[in-house]
């Protein structure tokens, strides 16, 4: 599966849900499309859990550089 | 001509100075308001224009030196509310307004600069929706321009972590208000697009005065905000404060909260549709497989076998058999009864037959009674003999008084004197109970009493 947005996959595993639900496929049809729509629920479930909690501050040196460092927000 | 005698005369020098030093001693200073005309502003920085109002026109300036102080752009048209010395210029006759400070009317300085930047920005189409860009579904990396140390950063975090636990913020801190504020901002702006890292900027400020809010009302801003490659929500002041920047923004939220919240959509609610959509797949997938199944059972059992048949026949057998038993039954029964019927009708037909069954039954009675007579005769005599033997039991004998005597040893019966001798001893057996005794005397004879 090439690399899509989230919101792509979850816009994909909707019109499956829809269209499963819809009643009007073959069994093999049925089948193609329940096992497209665990695929896309554990891509959106992986996108959901890999972000990492990150937080983090971008300072300008006196060189005029920037770089990027942890944000101590407690 | 003796009123020109009485009068003094005046040169015209004099008599300007004498109105000049009037005029400016009756008005050192005064508040003026009316609308601005005739407005000049020739290369010495001094600005030249005429104050009217529906029935009268003042000329009036406003020197190099005091326009410094003003926050807007003196234009045709516009009210103003100002203070000005009033004077007169000798050279030419004329009085007019000198002003020191002009505001517009009814709004303050810094508003009327609002709302002219608002219109210049708004005619070249800065604000114009083609050019909003729409916020990234899941942005994967938001950008924070805002103060370091503020609320605004501080609730925005808060309001990120809790909507979606485990986003990534990026905080570039800027003077939000001051001097530097501007080109803070417009720097932080141009930074976060050429590294292109996050997909949504976070422009944010906590609540202030139109003064605080200047940086942002700043064109300079403004035009960072709409170059920006990096889709822009802003997130300034309270509900009621619009800056400029919030015009210009792809997205405006009321406050820095608020920004958040429309930048990061709920991890939860995601998580729960996702699973409700699992949920609805695999759903419709067991209802599919249930309804073949159910499909494939009723063709089987719609599918007869050769067994099935031979079994239909043998029960459809079975069943003719059983009628055909209960309807011979029937039959015979009916025969029956109407047999019965027939013989009765044929007993009442023949009535010898019913006094001779009359006689045999009186007969009967007769031999029954005679029986009984007979009975009980026999009856009382058995009664009369068992009361004789009564009598001659001998326990009858003892209870009327007399006793029974016997030998020891021997047990005989006593009957004859002769029988013992003196000192012998003897048995007596009572009614109740017995006594051994011994004989003392013995008298002979018949004579015993």
């Amino acid at each position: 599966m090439a690399k899509i947005t989230f919101e792509t996959a979850l816009k994909q595993l909707e019109a499956i849900v829809k269209e499963m639900e819809s009643g009007d496929l073959t069994l093999e049809q049925a089948v193609k499309k329940y096992e497209t729509g665990i695929e896309k629920v554990r891509y959106c479930m992986q996108i959901l859990d890999s972000t990492e909690k990150k937080i983090t501050q971008l300072t300008r040196d006196l060189d005029g550089s920037v770089t990027e460092i942890p944000f101590d927000h407690e | 001509m003796a009123e020109h005698k009485t009068s003094r005369i005046y040169s015209v020098s004099h008599l300007t100075r004498e109105i000049k030093t009037l005029l400016e001693e009756r008005f050192p200073f005064v508040w003026v308001t009316g609308e601005i005309s005739n407005y000049a502003a020739p290369s010495s920085g001094h600005s030249y224009f005429s104050l009217k109002d529906a029935g009268a026109v003042i000329n009036c300036v406003m020197f190099k030196n005091q326009k410094r102080t003003l926050q807007f752009s003196l234009e045709n048209g516009l009210n103003i509310v100002g203070m000005a010395r009033l004077t007169l210029y000798e050279p030419r006759g004329n009085y007019q307004l000198i002003f020191e400070h002009i505001a517009p009317e009814g709004a303050g300085a810094l508003q009327k600069a609002f709302e002219q930047l608002k219109k210049k920005l708004a005619d070249e189409g800065l604000f114009d929706p083609v050019h909003k860009q729409s916020l990234p579904y899941l942005p994967g990396k938001i950008s924070v321009i805002t103060s370091g140390t503020g609320a605004a950063v501080r609730d925005i975090i808060h309001i990120a972590l809790r909507r979606f636990p485990g986003c990534c913020l990026q905080v570039f801190p800027v003077a939000v208000q001051g001097g530097e504020a501007c080109d803070d901002i417009v720097y932080a702006i141009n930074t976060v697009n050429h590294f292109q890292q996050a997909d949504v900027i976070i422009l944010a400020r906590g609540g202030g005065s139109l003064e605080d809010l200047a940086a942002f009302n700043s064109e300079p801003v403004a035009r960072a905000v709409f170059a920006s490659q990096i889709p822009v929500i802003t997130g300034i002041g309270h509900e009621t404060d619009v800056t400029i920047a919030d015009f210009v923004a792809d997205v405006r939220a009321p406050t820095p909260s608020a920004a958040a919240e429309l930048v990061l959509p709920e991890k939860i609610r995601l998580v729960r549709h996702i699973i409700d959509m699992q949920m609805s797949v695999t759903l419709s997938m067991t209802q599919k497989l249930d309804f073949l199944h159910q499909k494939v059972d009723d063709l089987h059992s719609r599918l007869k076998s050769p067994a099935q048949v031979i079994a239909n026949f043998k029960q459809i057998l079975e069943t003719c058999f059983f009628r055909m038993q209960h309807a011979l039954n029937r039959r015979i029964f009916h025969s029956r009864e109407k047999l019965s019927w027939i013989s009765q009708g044929l007993f009442r037909a023949v009535p010898g037959i019913r006094i001779q069954q009359q006689q045999v039954g009186d007969l009967q009675k007769n031999l029954a009674f005679a029986m009984k007579a007979r009975l009980d005769g026999h009856t009382n005599n058995i009664s009369r003999a068992a009361a004789s033997l009564e009598a001659l039991n001998p326990a009858s004998v003892l209870d009327r008084g007399y006793s029974i005597a016997r030998t020891i040893p021997g047990k005989k019966v006593i009957l004859d004197a002769e029988q013992l001798a003196v000192q012998d001893p003897v048995e007596l057996i009572l009614s109740k109970g017995r006594i051994l005794t011994r004989v003392e005397k013995k008298i002979d004879g018949k004579d015993h009493i």
